[in-house]
């Protein structure tokens, strides 16, 4: 199929499952809402030459982001709590706020020019590796500090404290 | 043909209703869960930038990696902090969380 | 284009249709392999031998009755099956079986196979929840805790895998094998590999998540007839897809040192690898007990990913360094060795300082009767 047609199909899983995350009453619904707008992102990732950023996004979000949502909503059973209205009370200012700014940023966008696709392939793994380890050494080594720290923190915050009930 | 206009409108489509996410949801978690929707618009913007404009250069993805790693991790520490207000509030509505109010 | 797509789809269906049949074959051999292991004889009754036996198992299946429990969300227990099994079957597009001989070889092949074998993972968690029932909830998250601590070890050890060729090409990797099989590089590697994904699939001794007389079925407790079986077939096919690619990925898939190249003989040596395997995992299951779940974590997070680190620091030394092969070779099965002994002494010193005290009291006893006797 042509490539426009994909796109459409990729974008409407991914709004659709945003869609699906912002207006459900349930919450385990809405992670797995999440689920599928992530997954139509990654679709819409193949279709622009990011093929190795695709499987990250598959293999991050779907198999990890998403168990650890799940298992903080099922063990603490977190969706009881919010029985009745899922919204704010502020939530028409919010729905006229967010249309706006979506007419505002697509108006800034469709007046800009914009390329179009020519036929050549994505960077691939080599560049993107070698690129990573030479000249994005230092942040990719404070992305990996950053990341044990939010894990020793997540243990400390989540653990019970000596004492504590 | 896809055009830099249709990715640029997709992102700021699923940055706007996550926005809408943020701003009107009442339970912690679903806030979080639309914080990750903004991040992906983030992600899908800079791809697209780094396919139309960027030609053989791959800044957008490697930027796009870094926004993924960082995602994960506010995910995980955001989780544990919002167990923990659920354990001493017993609530996670996040109208009842204002103890720092004046 | 249009031409394009009925081949594809037509290459799919055979796909489909020859891990159907494959999964058959898994379950007879399996239910005769494990017969034999225990000296009894296995199906014998429904066709010769029990060759129809899996038939016979899945038409009772088919004609079941569903029950869907009242309180069950909907949506969830309809989609969980298809969300465990599509991933399981999706992975077979690009495994190859000879070197023109996949649906769609792709250059990041490895990863794609690990990413989606992950997707897999939030179906049991839907599974779980969707029976509105406690021990399948409990079943359900502790599956995910030990799939998800388990795809560390695979992670690293394919990483390792990767490094040796340059690439995730999965035909790349097997003709980098012409010289020497990757088994005898990295055996650390496909130790690891085998038990990490044994505990991927939840087979025994891994399977403490949805065995029935742990967790009375665990994440599955609701799910009888049609719905059971597409469990059933997500998991045999795991099974193999575990097989084959321990088959590719080191024991050199269809690169014989010494085989003719007709592309049929590549085919079949693959075949036969993957079947020895799946024999090995059978085997498992014949002897070796359940782990309980904190023995399964702690043997995970304890003993299988510091190993799995140091097969790849390992490797890492090996190409960065220039070293010779046999070098790798023998340090892996150095550290092999040494695990392996450490974990047989520390399993079996209960037994041998029983017998110790025994001995030692015998002897004091002796002693004490001969001083007596003087």
């Amino acid at each position: 199929m042509t490539p426009l047609v994909l796109f459409y199909i990729a974008g409407a899983f991914a709004l659709g499952g945003a869609v699906g995350v912002v207006g459900t009453r349930n919450v385990v619904h809405a992670a797995l809402f999440l689920l599928v707008a992530l997954m139509g992102v990654a679709g819409i990732y193949l279709l622009l030459f990011a093929e190795f950023l695709a499987l990250v996004q598959v293999l991050l979000y779907g198999g990890a982001i998403i168990i650890v949502v799940l298992f903080a909503l099922m063990l603490t059973r977190l969706q009881e709590f919010s029985s009745g209205v899922m919204e704010n009370k502020q939530w028409p200012i919010a729905a006229l706020v967010s249309l706006g700014a979506f007419i505002l940023i697509s108006v800034a966008v469709a007046r800009s020019q914009g390329g179009a696709i020519t036929d050549r392939a994505g960077p691939g793994v080599l560049l993107l590796g070698e690129s990573l380890f030479t000249q994005w050494a230092i942040p990719f080594e404070v992305a990996s500090v950053l990341l044990l720290v939010a894990l020793i923190g997540a243990i400390v915050i989540a653990r019970s404290g000596e004492g504590e009930p | 043909m896809i055009t830099l206009v249709h990715v640029q409108v997709l992102s700021a489509g699923l940055f706007c209703i996550g926005l809408y996410g943020v701003l009107a949801r009442r339970n912690a978690v679903l806030v979080l869960l639309a914080i990750e929707l903004m991040l992906n618009a983030v992600n899908v913007n800079l791809v697209g930038i780094a396919a139309f404009v960027d030609h053989s250069k791959f800044l957008g993805q490697i930027i796009a990696v870094f926004v993924i790693t960082v995602a994960a991790a506010e995910v995980g520490l955001a989780l544990a902090i919002i167990l923990r207000l659920y354990r001493n509030k017993g609530t996670t509505n996040v109208d009842q969380l204002n103890l720092m109010k004046w | 284009m249009l031409r394009d797509l009925i081949v594809i789809t037509i290459q799919v269906f055979a796909l489909v249709t020859a891990l159907t049949a494959v999964v058959l074959s898994l379950v007879w051999l399996e239910r005769k392999t494990l017969a034999r292991l225990q000296r009894r004889m296995g199906p014998m009754v429904v066709g010769p031998h029990g060759l129809l036996q899996p038939v016979a198992d899945a038409l009772k299946l088919l004609v079941k009755e569903d029950i869907i429990p009242a309180l069950a969300d909907k949506p969830l227990f309809w989609l969980a099956p298809l969300v465990v099994f599509v991933p399981s079957f999706v992975i077979w597009v690009t495994i190859p079986f000879a070197q023109s001989f996949a649906v769609r070889n792709m250059e990041l092949g490895l990863f794609f196979i690990v990413a989606f074998s992950v997707l897999s993972i939030v179906g049991v968690v839907m599974a779980g929840w969707g029976s509105a029932n406690k021990y399948a909830v409990l079943g359900g998250l502790r599956s995910a805790a030990q799939l998800i601590s388990y795809e560390i070890p695979i992670i690293m050890v394919v990483i390792a895998v990767i490094m040796l060729p340059h690439s995730m090409n999965l035909v790349t990797i097997v003709e980098g094998q012409r010289a020497i099989p990757y088994a005898l590089l990295q055996p650390l590697g496909l130790v690891i590999f085998l038990l990490a994904g044994v505990a991927e699939v939840g087979r025994t001794p891994f399977d403490i998540y949805f065995a029935e007389s742990e967790v009375m079925g665990g994440p599955f407790i609701e799910y009888s007839g049609a719905h059971w079986a597409v469990f059933f077939l997500a998991e045999y096919v795991n099974t193999f897809t575990i097989a084959v690619l321990a088959a590719l990925l080191f024991l050199g898939g269809w690169a014989f040192p010494l085989m003719p190249e007709a592309t049929w003989v590549g085919f079949l040596g693959v075949l036969v690898k993957a079947y020895l395997v799946v024999l090995v995992i059978f085997w498992f299951r014949g002897t070796f007990p359940r782990l309980r779940i904190d023995q399964l974590m702690s043997f995970g997070w304890k003993v299988l990913i510091p190993l799995s680190f140091v097969n790849f620091g390992l490797t890492a030394a090996y190409l960065f360094y220039g070293l010779s092969r046999w070098s790798l070779a023998l340090a892996s099965l150095f550290v092999t060795a040494a695990v392996a002994y450490t974990i047989y002494r520390r399993m079996t010193w209960p037994a041998r300082a029983t017998a110790e005290q025994r001995l030692a009291k015998a002897r004091a006893y002796r002693r004490v009767e001969t001083t007596d006797a003087r």
